[in-house]
């Protein structure tokens, strides 16, 4: 996607490099889809006089977010998601790069799948999108999928996204196997069994208002076994979503045993407790289910003291008539894709969250992760950006949003962060309306 | 109060009258949403409507005009008829519909059926679904009044209504009364419904059974637990027992049928434990011999199950009338 556009030069921002650690004031000039030269002052003399120069005034400007666990609806179910709308949504929200997750209909479990979402991403031209291959054939955690010619044709990692994988001997062969090709295996750790059927965590709460639950240990179970697991094979494990307080001790002692693993945190589950399904609201049915408030602190202090280290959106479009049926019944998940940079930044507003540390979160540390070259404002670095005025407050109204479904967990909700400009590739991809 | 059953033809009306509330909320969906005035102005006139069902001419005109409409679907002879009886001596016009024979099963959801329904212009919306929530969500999309008759785990605030007012009939007072509510509490709207309403009266209640079928939690919302009936129903004025589904026992829950009605089904001996003046409830429809030994179910002197049937036509009409009476006065209102 490199670009032949007029280079731009953005000054007086306040700069966010995770890689270097450094906030404060800089400029940024951006030629041939790269940023040409990187400055921790607020302005740059002997500019040539073809470059447009765009005053930040203080703003944001950070690499563009890189979101690790997107679904869409395509192929399969289109009418909730395209790849083209996820991309328009990923681009509102300054997210630079997305990584599709494999359990589409059919599945993204061979090369030719793969090379499908690349070759439409391509089409589409608005931000990176990258699959995520099956781990198993058709996510049905029975048989290993074709990783080695997924990794070749493009997947950057491999996942049964939601289904865990509830064979021990599959899941150690999926780690081994993709070690082999150095790709990274997420997996949801949610014990199959116990969760069968639950819509809310376990609880005084969820009792009260009849709902199916499953108990939080639920995650620590089948994350210990991951763990271990890991710990045999020697393979990088990715812990899709860690949510509990539980699980987050059993990590932190695998991680200092030497184990490779690195947990992502939901956006959701960073920002709501179980309180919030109360009256049934079918937007906060999320999957794995929201947890006590005691839990949401304690993955707020993880996140804080890099013990998890990536933040992803779990963004999940799923259509009104699927949100509008009886709690148990609503197809879990929420979209994310346009509120993840506002809702980290009320971590930082609200709970005196380090900024860098919750940037670094979503550009730099995923990024690393799964081996793409962004999250970094550096020369030569890819020009993906993005320009926030992160105090803007805002309502959010989930009919604006623009993703194909609306079923947005922010619904309503009183967020600060507008996303100015986002750039794919040193391109102009989203400008908001003054 | 009182019980009317006493007066005449003319009272029993002038009692109705005098006792007749509007419902400050549009819709009759828990038993949580309530306050103690109100449930007990419920009580005083549902004991009012228990009059006018023992005389031979039971109909009155207070719905007349209305249209109510039973949305089941799940089947349920019991409140399903009760409530049409409560409509039909309250003048309305009722309408059953059971969704699984209709266009439910193709594909229409809840919400399109309702708001199909809600397009008839019907006033009341009696509503019974396998799903917890579903009545709140129903409420939130149509502009009628809507009555929750059972939402999955979640409530059953009528069945609750029709305990208490069967409580008070019988033994004067729901206030102090200790009351054992047993069997499988964790799939049970009714005990839900009762744990809220018996307490706001002022009721002591104690939750019996197996680890199993007791949701988490329970302990924090005021009540007792207890694993073993002996501690359970020890000196309770008042045993009710649920129901459990057979799906339920055969290995899932607990292991067999025996061996709960070993522990927990309740027979004369386990009864011998609780006040000697203890009366017995059972929501209905029972399993005999495995959670209640019919000797127990049957014996006039301690069941107080058939009371329950009677007792659910004249709570139900308490519910009605005090909703239409919300709604006559929202009507008045408009046309100012």
């Amino acid at each position: 996607m490199a670009s032949r556009t007029q280079p731009i030069a953005f000054i007086n921002a306040r700069l966010v490099d995770p890689e270097t650690g450094y906030d404060g004031d800089g400029a940024v000039v951006v030629k041939d889809g790269m940023i040409a030269d990187a400055l921790h002052r607020p302005t740059i003399e002997s500019l040539s006089e073809d470059v447009r120069v765009i005053d930040c005034s203080g703003a944001m400007l950070a690499p563009g977010l890189v979101d690790l666990r997107v679904k869409t609806g395509e192929p399969g179910a289109e009418p909730k998601e395209t790849l083209k709308s996820a991309s328009r949504a990923a681009a509102a929200g300054g997210v630079t790069s997305i990584v599709i997750q494999p359990d589409t209909d059919p599945a993204i479990d061979d090369p030719a799948m793969v090379d499908f979402i690349l070759r439409r991403a391509r089409d589409i031209e608005l931000v990176h999108v990258y699959p995520a291959g099956a781990a198993t054939r058709g996510c049905q955690g029975e048989r290993l999928a074709e990783l080695g010619l997924m990794r070749e044709a493009g997947a950057v990692y491999f996942t049964d996204a939601d289904r865990p994988i509830a064979d021990s001997k599959v899941f150690r062969r999926v780690l081994s196997y993709a070690k082999g090709f150095g790709a990274a295996v997420a997996h949801r750790p949610a014990d199959p069994w116990l969760c069968a059927g639950a819509c809310a965590t376990e609880g005084e709460f969820a009792a009260r208002l009849g709902l199916p639950s499953a108990p939080a240990v639920a995650e620590r179970i089948m994350l210990e076994r991951d763990l271990a697991l890991a710990g045999l094979t020697g393979a990088q494990l990715i812990v899709d979503q860690i949510t509990t307080a539980d699980a987050l001790e059993s990590l932190a002692r695998a991680r200092d045993r030497g184990v490779r693993a690195t947990a992502t945190a939901g956006i959701n589950h960073l920002s709501f407790n179980e309180l919030d399904i109360g009256d049934y609201r079918t937007f906060a049915r999320l999957d794995p289910p929201l947890r006590t408030e005691a839990d949401r602190q304690a993955l707020i202090e993880a996140l804080v003291s890099g013990l998890v280290e990536v933040v992803v959106s779990a963004h999940a479009p799923a259509p009104a008539e699927d949100k509008r049926l009886p709690f148990s019944e609503a197809t879990p998940g929420g979209v994310g894709l346009e509120t993840l940079l506002p809702a980290l930044l009320s971590l930082h507003h609200d709970g005196g969250a380090p900024l860098a540390t919750l940037i670094r979160a979503v550009t730099l540390a995923p990024a690393r992760l799964v081996g793409l070259d962004a999250g970094r404002i550096a020369q030569g670095a890819p020009a993906d950006l993005v320009l926030c005025d992160i105090a803007a407050p805002f309502r959010v109204d989930a009919d604006k949003l623009s993703s194909k479904s609306k079923n947005s967990p922010f619904d309503g909700r009183r967020l600060q962060g507008g996303v100015l400009m986002t750039l794919v590739s040193g391109r102009i991809v989203h400008q908001a309306v003054a | 109060m009182p019980p009317a059953a006493d007066h005449d033809a003319t009272d029993i009306e002038r009692l109705i009258r005098e006792r007749t509330f509007p419902l400050p909320q549009r819709h009759f969906l828990s038993t949580d949403g309530l306050n103690r005035p109100q449930a007990e102005a419920l009580l005083d006139l549902a004991d009012a409507f228990v009059g006018l069902s023992l005389r031979g001419e039971k109909k009155l005109a207070t719905l007349r005009g209305r249209t109510m409409v039973n949305l089941f679907f799940e089947s349920s002879t019991r409140t399903q008829s009760s409530f049409e009886i409560a409509a039909k001596r309250l003048g309305a016009d009722t309408v059953n519909m059971a969704p699984r024979n209709s266009s439910i099963t193709k594909g229409e959801t809840l919400i399109d059926t309702a708001v199909t329904l809600n397009a008839m212009k019907p006033d009341i919306l009696v509503v019974r679904h396998s799903a917890s929530g579903a009545a709140d969500l129903l409420a939130q999309k149509v502009d009628c009044s809507v009555i929750n008759a059972g939402d999955g785990w979640h409530g059953h605030p009528t069945q609750a209504l029709l305990d208490a007012l069967t409580l008070r009939r019988a033994l004067g007072r729901v206030e102090g009364l200790v009351v054992a509510i047993c069997g499988d509490v964790l799939h049970s709207r009714v005990a839900r419904s009762n744990v809220a309403l018996l307490q706001l009266l002022g009721a002591q209640v104690r939750l019996v059974g197996p680890p199993t079928l007791m949701p988490a939690g329970a302990e924090q919302w005021g009540v007792a637990v207890h694993h073993q009936m002996k501690s359970g129903i020890e000196g309770a004025d008042v045993v009710m027992m649920l129901r459990l589904q057979l799906e339920r026992m055969d290995g899932a829950f607990v292991p067999s049928t025996r061996e709960y009605f070993r522990y927990w089904g309740l027979d004369a001996e386990k009864l011998a434990w609780a006040s000697p003046k203890v009366k017995v409830m059972h929501p209905g429809p029972m399993n005999r011999g495995v959670e209640i030994e019919s000797g127990v179910a049957d014996d006039p002197e301690i069941s107080l199950i058939q009371s329950q049937v009677e007792m659910g036509v004249a709570a139900r009409m308490a519910v009605l009338a005090t909703l239409a009476a919300r709604l006559d006065g929202a009507e008045a209102r408009c046309g100012e």
